[in-house]
C-alpha cells in the first residue's frame, strides 16, 4: 500500500470532495443558465483523475479529457478559475473562446484537450519529444475514454510512444460507455488490458473507484516511465454514474448495473479507509467539507461578479504576429471599404476621387 | 421554382406542419421503407437514436444490419460507407457534429471524392452532420464545413433552410450516385417549422437554387441558417426603406447553380453574398467569383461579403455573438451597396 503521509491522505479526501462538490456547483450553475452549451460530470470516476495525477511530479505534464477535472485541480487549477472558464466568463485561461476542460497551462503541466476524440495523446508525445531531446527527467500522462481510445488518432499516438519509448503513461478510462454506447460495442476484447498487447507495452489494471490503488498503480507505472522504461498503459475500471452530459438521462443504462457501482463510490470507500485507520474520522472529515464548500461559495461568488468577455474580444489572438481586432466591415463607421478613406461615402467614390 | 415569399418555408402545399429536424427524420426513414439498400452507420444512432434523436425508433424497424451502431471512428465510418456503395448500396453515415468529420477527411478527399474520375466507378454515399453555430458550444461543436471540401472535384455538398429542402434534399442525396455531404443547421433543428405535402413525395433535386423572397433592389445570395437572416434583413429594409431584396437560397453548393445566381442579379443590379462560416477562403468567394465573370456588366455596385470574423467559433456569447454575422450586418450591407 501507499507509502502517503497522513497529511497527503487527507489531500486526497480534500481533491475528491472537491471534485465532486465544484461540479455540484457546475450542474445548479448549468440549470440557472449560468453555464451555457455543454456540461459533462465526472460523478463516480473522482478516484481515477485524482489518484493518478496525485502520482506525478511537479514538472511532470498531463492531457486530460472530458471527466478529467480532478486531474486539473490537483495539477493547481484554482476552483475560481475553473467556475469563470465553465461560466464563460473572462478568465486567464482562453478569456471565454473554449469551454470545460478545454485549456493549456504550461506552468502546471496541463496540455488542454480538443473535444475531437483520441487527439490528445500525439500532441503529448510531443511534449515527451521535447523532455527527451532535452534530457530532462520528466514524465508525460495522458487520459482517454474507453470511446476514445478506439479512434485512429489515438492509436497512432499510443504507437507512436510504444515505438519511440517516450516516458508516457496512458490512463484509459474504462468507464463503460462512450455516450450511449457499451464498451463491448467499442472493442471487441473484453479485457481492455489486452489492447496493451498491441504497442508491447507494460500494463496494470486498477480498481478506478479506489483512489490508492490508482495512485499507487499509477506511481509505479510513472517510475517505471521515468527510468526509461518506455510507454505504460494503466487500465481504471470505473463507471460514469451520471448520462453523458446534461441533457442525457442515461435511460439506457441498466438500473442493477448502477446501483451495484453505487455500491462502490469512490468517496463512500475512501472515507471508510479513513474512519479505518483513523486519519481523519468524521469530524475531522467534515471539518474539510465545510472549508471545501466555503471555499466554493465565495468562487462562485466571485465568477458571478466576473463579466462575460467584450465581444470585441473575439477578434484577437488568432496569430502571434497579428493580434486583430478583426472588426467587420459592417461594424465601423463609417462603413465602407476596408482600406479606403473613412469619410468618403460609396457614391462619391464611383464617381473617381480616391480610387485608382 | 420560385415558392412563395417570405414564409419561411415557401411550400403552398396542404399538408403537415413539422420541424427541419422531422423532415430529416422522414426523409430517412422513407428512404429505408422504401429501399432496402439504404442504411445507416455511424455514433450512437441506433440504440440512442441519434445525439439530436433524429433517428429513433429506427432500430426497431429496421433492425441492427440497417441502423449500426460504430465505434468512434469517423475515417471507419466513411470508408465502409464508400465501400458498401461501391457494391450498389445507399450508405447515409452520420458524424455526430459535423466538426468530426475531420478524421474523415482522407476517405473523403483521396477516396470518395476521386473514385470516379480515376476508375469510373461510383460511390454514392452520404455523409450528413449537424453544422452552425449560435447554440454556444464552442470551437469544436459549431464549424461550418462547406469551404474545406469545396476545392474538392468529387464531393458534392447541400445545405438545407428549410423544412421542404431538408427532406428533399435529402431523398436526391441518397438516390444520387456520387458522394454527397448534407449539412443541416443545428439551430434549425427545432426552431422551424414549414409544411410537409402527406401522401406525396416532396422532390428537391440537387443543383437547384430557390428564390426565398423576391425582390428587384438587390440579391442575397446565401444557403442554410443565413436564409433567414437574410429574410429578416429583407423585411426590415422593406418597411424601414421601402427597398426590396431578393434572396437566394443556392440549397446546393456543389453543383453550383451559377444560373440562378445570374439572372437575378442582372435583374436586381446588385449582389450581397452571406454565410456562416469566416469570409477569408470561404465560399462566398467562389459566388463573388463568378458573378464578376458572368455579370459584371450589370452590376450598379461591387459584390460584396458578409460573413462570420476570420476567427475559431468563441464559446462565450458575447464572443460567439460578435464572431457571427447579424441580421444587422445585412442590413448595413444591404444599404451601402444600394447607395451606388
Ligand atoms: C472524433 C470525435 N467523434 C465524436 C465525438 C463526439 N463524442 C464526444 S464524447 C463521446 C463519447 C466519448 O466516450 P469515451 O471516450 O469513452 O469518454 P467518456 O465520455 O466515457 O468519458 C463522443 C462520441 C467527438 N468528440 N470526437
Ligand atoms: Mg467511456
Amino acid at each position: 500500500m501507499s507509502t502517503l503521509s497522513a497529511t497527503q491522505l487527507r489531500e486526497l479526501y480534500r481533491y475528491l470532495y472537491l471534485t465532486r462538490a465544484l461540479e455540484e456547483r457546475f450542474e445548479n450553475l448549468f440549470k440557472q443558465g449560468q453555464i451555457v452549451g455543454g456540461l459533462y460530470r465526472s460523478l463516480g470516476q473522482e478516484a481515477t483523475a485524482v489518484g493518478s495525477a496525485y502520482a506525478l511530479g511537479e514538472e511532470d505534464w498531463v492531457a486530460p479529457s472530458i471527466r478529467d477535472l480532478g486531474a486539473i485541480l490537483v495539477r493547481g487549477v484554482e476552483p475560481r478559475l475553473m467556475l469563470r472558464q465553465y461560466m464563460a466568463r473572462d478568465n486567464p485561461m482562453t478569456g471565454g473562446r473554449d469551454n470545460t476542460t478545454h485549456f493549456t497551462v504550461p506552468e502546471l503541466g496541463i496540455l488542454g484537450p480538443i473535444s475531437p476524440l483520441g487527439t490528445q495523446i500525439s500532441v503529448l508525445n510531443g511534449v515527451a519529444l521535447a523532455f527527451r531531446v532535452r534530457s530532462e527527467d520528466r514524465v508525460c500522462l495522458a487520459y482517454q475514454g474507453d470511446g476514445a481510445s478506439r479512434t485512429g488518432a489515438h492509436h497512432e499516438g499510443m504507437n507512436f510512444a510504444a515505438v519511440q519509448d517516450l516516458p508516457m503513461v496512458a490512463v484509459l478510462e474504462h468507464n463503460r460507455w462512450a455516450f450511449s454506447t457499451p464498451s463491448d460495442a467499442e472493442a471487441a476484447v473484453e479485457d481492455w488490458t489486452d489492447v496493451a498487447a498491441a504497442y508491447d507495452v507494460p500494463v496494470e489494471q486498477v480498481d478506478g473507484n479506489h483512489v490508492l490503488e490508482v495512485y499507487d498503480a499509477t506511481r509505479r507505472a510513472v517510475g517505471r516511465a521515468r527510468d526509461g522504461g518506455g510507454m505504460q498503459l494503466v487500465v481504471a475500471e470505473t463507471y460514469r454514474m451520471l448520462g453523458h452530459a446534461q441533457h442525457d438521462d442515461q435511460e439506457y443504462v441498466p438500473g442493477e448495473e448502477l446501483e451495484a457501482w453505487r455500491e462502490r463510490d469512490p468517496l463512500d470507500r475512501y472515507e471508510a479507509y479513513l474512519d479505518e485507520t483513523g486519519v481523519a474520522d468524521g469530524e475531522r472529515r467534515r471539518e474539510i467539507r465545510d472549508d471545501v464548500e466555503a471555499g466554493l461559495d465565495e468562487a462562485v461568488q466571485e465568477a458571478l461578479d466576473t463579466p462575460r468577455p467584450e465581444p470585441s474580444d473575439a477578434g484577437s489572438r488568432v496569430w502571434a504576429d497579428e493580434d486583430g481586432p478583426r472588426v467587420p466591415w459592417t461594424r465601423r463607421s463609417p462603413v465602407g471599404y476596408d482600406d479606403a478613406p473613412a469619410d468618403v461615402p460609396p457614391a462619391a467614390r464611383e464617381t473617381g476621387g480616391e480610387e485608382t | 421554382m420560385t415558392e412563395g415569399t417570405g414564409s419561411g418555408d415557401g411550400s403552398s402545399t396542404e399538408g403537415e406542419q413539422v420541424t427541419y429536424l422531422e423532415a430529416i427524420r422522414q426523409a430517412l426513414w422513407e428512404e429505408m421503407k422504401t429501399d432496402d439498400r439504404v442504411f445507416i452507420l455511424g455514433e450512437d444512432v441506433g440504440n440512442y437514436g441519434g445525439a439530436f434523436k433524429i433517428t429513433e425508433g429506427f432500430l426497431e424497424e429496421f433492425g441492427d444490419d440497417r441502423i449500426i451502431d460504430t465505434p468512434i471512428s469517423e475515417s471507419a465510418i466513411v470508408g465502409a460507407a464508400i465501400g458498401a456503395a461501391q457494391m450498389g448500396l445507399r450508405p447515409v453515415a452520420e458524424m455526430q457534429f459535423i466538426d468530426f468529420i475531420a478524421p474523415a477527411f482522407d476517405m473523403l478527399v483521396n477516396f470518395a471524392a476521386k473514385v470516379r474520375y480515376r476508375t469510373g466507378e461510383g460511390a454514392g454515399l452520404v455523409v450528413r452532420g449537424p453544422c452552425g453555430a449560435g447554440a454556444r458550444s464552442g470551437p469544436f461543436h459549431s464549424q461550418n464545413v462547406e469551404s474545406y471540401f469545396a476545392n474538392v472535384a468529387g464531393l458534392k455538398m447541400v445545405a438545407p433552410a428549410t423544412v421542404r429542402d431538408a427532406k428533399g434534399l435529402l431523398r436526391s442525396a441518397i438516390r444520387d450516385p456520387d458522394p454527397v455531404l448534407y449539412f443541416e443547421h443545428k439551430h434549425l433543428y427545432r426552431r422551424i417549422k414549414g409544411e410537409l405535402p402527406t401522401g406525396e413525395e416532396v422532390e428537391v433535386p440537387l443543383g437547384e437554387a430557390r428564390t426565398h423572397r423576391e425582390g428587384s433592389d438587390l440579391t442575397v445570395i446565401t444557403y442554410g441558417s443565413m436564409v433567414h437572416k437574410a429574410a429578416e434583413a429583407a423585411d426590415r429594409l422593406a418597411e424601414e426603406d421601402g427597398v426590396e431584396l431578393e434572396v437566394l437560397d443556392l440549397r446546393t453548393l456543389r453543383p453550383l447553380d451559377a444560373g440562378a445566381m445570374v439572372e437575378s442579379v442582372k435583374r436586381t443590379n446588385r449582389a450581397l453574398v452571406a454565410h456562416e462560416a469566416p469570409g477569408f477562403g470561404g465560399f462566398a468567394g467562389e459566388i463573388t467569383a463568378q458573378l464578376n465573370e458572368e455579370a459584371f456588366e450589370w452590376l450598379d455596385a461591387p459584390v460584396r461579403r458578409v460573413t462570420a470574423i476570420d476567427t475559431p467559433v468563441p464559446y462565450s456569447p458575447p464572443l460567439e455573438d460578435y464572431h457571427l454575422p447579424q441580421v444587422e450586418d445585412l442590413a448595413t450591407a444591404a444599404r451601402w451597396l444600394l447607395s451606388y
